[in-house]
């Protein structure tokens, strides 16, 4: 016989483990280890990257770069990691590696627009030792060598290319629809007109898609909310008070814009938007199929279209037109583009620093660099690969969008921006699907921001463009 | 959740008071799981007492110098909407789909079953508790299908005419409550199916000859006898009802927008999405206090039942 008391201690110490379980969900687990690494000599490098989707340009990059690095270095090995997650999943799997040296890779593929916050986090090795040695450095722009560069001076990572973005549309459904083949919005409220004259004309259809919520992560702070903001007189960051912007009107205006395309279906129904797959179905099935009017999207979506490429539709260079996403009256430079980039970093966890910074080189000589700007559909960083024929005539769409590259803004990516970044997300989402009126979710994120740079790094004036 | 009951030997029964070498002797073989538990239980709920109290993250600052921070990240917790929200979806869930869902259904089965034949009796068993055995992503993966715009609740209620529903997204909190109570209530089925076995026959029988219809006789009669079972099934489906994060998850990821996200969700999105570990832990601290007060208030049943 089970006594009562003997019973009542066992339920009481059961229900603390049943409700304590959930807390110890939270603790981090670790990835078994993969392979021992000597120090010296011939070495492992393993090399992580974001696999995501079924495209393939990366992967079939570093195959090559693995054969050819292991060729020159008899004995070493390259391993490569790839991490299939979406966007904000692979940041935390990266870090959760970069934590312990059993983990870390010795090579990663690092987004600017973390590299800061991980930088700060001491992830990472700063690459100046190396560099000073390194006779390619001189060959990449200016503006790009900043990319990596944290407030402490010092670089932490190659970049390997940078991206922008503007308006694709499709021109036989703008011809179905009566609207011009050579588009040229002037306004947001053109590309509204435009959008509602689709929407009319053509059942079944999408008229617009702007990337937005949670799921898209990044993509729809970035190629959704800020090439609205950015378009306003308004901006995320004054750079000259060195303060983050609350309250401004041009963020209320820019979620009035994500409101207005969701709530009067101008734009995929708020449950497709919020579906984390959003950005391979738009290149992969939406724009190739002529489901899809317009789509503000990066310059290298046309990746998904060439022979390696995940949808091969040659005829992508005649349907589609491409043209700058306005300002929001037309005002300022006219136009807007944003632009980010990816840069190979080295983890200050690694155990073969040496051997990293080698693959490194391996991975940025002219040929390797020129290749994958081409294949990956990047904008070059670097003078040489710009001036290659190969490149140039890489696609249709290289010269349109170097081009904005005169116009464009990089993001304030300072240690902070990722949480600022999830703030207009989160207030993306709550506006798409009518959870709260843009002016509530704009006063959430101002708190929100408040709160995570303090109250005193923030203001209410932007700098004017 | 057992006590094991040490097996009688042929030995003499002892008496009480045994010498404290005997004693010891007696808990050595249980060192090694003592060990265990220790290392593997106790040392990550003391690691997450102190994440709570820190500004631990994954990246930024956070991660590069851990500080204490005090009640900072209660103090954020509770001044935000989000959180608060949080809570809020987390008790609607409990009550609905295990305080009232699972155990109201659960008993209610059990009872059928009392006086249904065998056929039925198994036919009905088998079915509730494959719902329960399912692995919770493939119920998920389910019961997101059959709650689709083209699913199979769509299809039927079309088939006889009714407008069809959009409960994953107009009232996801609604569809995943639903979700929960198809997948769990085969434990309570079960609980009160053992409980009711155990009521003698006669009872029941001398209160229909004193003319005590259905209701009164479950009321006055059979109620009161299983009350400790009651207490007891309460309070493990509400446990595991206020930690359930993969049926929600794989369902709605806690959307659309936070209309879904339940502590769990909340603490997950916090710690992993946005990399706010101290955080994150923080909440998980909130969800043990909240089970810890449930809890009580059973306990207290419990106890109020032995007097």
């Amino acid at each position: 016989m089970v006594t009562r008391k003997r019973f009542k201690a066992a339920a009481a110490l059961g229900a603390l483990l049943l409700a304590v379980s959930a807390c110890s969900q939270g603790s981090t687990t670790k990835q078994p280890e993969t392979g021992g690494s000597q120090s010296a000599g011939p070495a492992n490098i393993k090399i992580a990257y974001q696999q995501w989707g079924p495209g393939t340009v990366m992967k079939n990059f570093l195959a090559g770069v693995k054969t050819e690095y292991e060729a020159a270095n008899p004995g070493s090995k390259v391993e490569i990691l790839p991490i299939v997650a979406s966007e904000n999943d692979y940041y935390t799997k990266l870090q959760l590696m970069m934590r312990s040296p059993n983990t870390a890779p010795d090579v990663v593929y690092e987004d600017t627009f973390l590299i800061n916050s991980d930088i700060t986090a001491g992830y990472l090795k700063p690459l100046d030792d190396y560099i000073k040695g390194w006779d390619q450095w001189g060959q990449f722009e200016e503006t790009a060598k900043g990319a990596a560069k944290a407030l402490d001076g010092k670089t932490y990572g190659i970049p390997d290319g940078t991206d922008t973005r503007a308006l694709w549309y499709n021109k036989q459904l703008f011809a179905k629809a009566g609207l011009p083949e050579d588009w040229q919005p002037k306004t947001w409220d053109d590309v509204l007109s435009a959008a509602r004259t689709i929407k009319q004309k053509l059942p079944g259809v999408t008229p617009l898609n702007v990337y937005s919520g949670k799921p898209m992560g990044e993509a729809s702070a970035m190629q959704g909310f800020e090439m609205l903001l950015y378009g306003t007189k308004d901006s995320l960051y004054n750079h000259d008070q060195k303060k983050w912007v609350v309250g401004s009107q041009g963020f209320k205006d820019s979620l009035n814009f994500i409101k207005t395309i969701y709530s009067e279906g101008l734009a995929p129904s708020p449950k497709q938007a919020l579906d984390p797959n959003m950005g391979s179905k738009v290149g992969t099935e939406l724009l190739p199929g002529g489901k899809l009017g317009i789509a503000l999207d990066g310059s290298w979506i046309y990746s998904n279209w060439q022979k390696t490429g995940a949808k091969p539709w040659p005829q992508w260079t005649t349907v589609l037109g491409q043209t700058a996403m306005p300002t929001q009256d037309g005002g300022g430079k006219g136009k807007v583009s944003l632009s980010g980039g990816w840069t190979w970093a080295i983890p200050a966890k690694s155990k073969n620093p040496d051997a990293a910074w080698n693959l490194i080189k391996t991975l940025q000589t002219q040929k390797n660099a020129t290749k994958y700007a081409t294949d990956g559909a990047q904008i070059a960083v670097r003078k040489d690969v710009a001036e290659d024929p190969g490149y140039k005539n890489s696609a249709k769409s290289t010269k349109f969008f170097t081009d904005l590259v005169s116009v464009t803004v990089y993001r304030p990516a300072f240690a902070e921006y990722p949480k600022v970044s999830n703030e207009i997300i989160t207030a993306m989402e709550a506006v798409m699907t009518g959870q709260s009126s843009p002016d509530e979710a704009a006063k959430n994120y101002d708190e929100a921001v408040e709160g995570i740079v303090t109250k005193d790094k923030t203001t209410t004036q932007s700098t004017g463009q | 959740m057992t006590t094991t009951v040490a097996p009688t030997t042929a030995a003499p029964a002892q008496p009480s008071g045994r010498p404290r070498a005997a004693n010891f002797l007696r808990m050595l073989p249980l060192s090694p799981a003592i060990g265990l538990m220790l290392v593997f239980l106790a040392g990550p709920i003391i690691y997450c007492l102190y994440a709570a109290f820190t500004n631990m993250a994954l990246t930024g600052t956070g991660a590069a110098d851990v500080k204490f921070v005090g009640l900072e990240n209660f103090r954020k917790a509770f001044g935000s909407g989000a959180f608060t929200n949080a809570i809020w979806l987390t008790l609607v869930f409990t009550l609905i789909s295990a305080i009232i869902g699972q155990n109201t259904l659960g008993l209610g089965l059990a009872l059928l079953m009392r006086k249904s034949n065998r056929i039925i009796r198994n036919f009905v068993g088998t079915s509730v508790i494959g719902a329960w055995v399912l692995p919770e992503v493939v119920a998920a993966y389910l019961l997101s299908a059959f709650f689709n715009d083209e699913g199979t609740l769509n299809v039927m209620l079309h088939a006889v005419g009714l407008p069809g529903q959009d409960w994953l997204y107009a009232a996801p909190i609604i569809a995943v409550s639903l979700a929960n109570i198809w997948r769990g209530t085969a434990f309570s089925m079960l609980v009160y199916s053992a409980a009711l076995s155990e009521i003698p026959k006669e009872i029941e029988e001398s209160a229909e000859m004193d003319g005590a219809g259905g209701w009164r006789r479950l009321l006055f009669v059979t109620l009161p006898m299983i009350t400790r079972a009651i207490m007891t099934n309460l309070m493990l489906i509400t446990l595991q009802t206020l930690s359930v994060f993969g049926l929600i998850y794989a369902m709605t990821r806690g959307g659309p927008g936070t209309k879904s996200q339940t502590l769990p969700l909340y603490m997950y999105e916090q710690a992993f999405s946005f990399s706010q570990i101290g955080y994150g832990t923080a909440i998980a601290l909130v969800m043990l206090a909240i089970g810890a007060v449930f809890s009580l208030i059973y306990l207290r049943g419990l106890n109020s039942e032995a007097a």
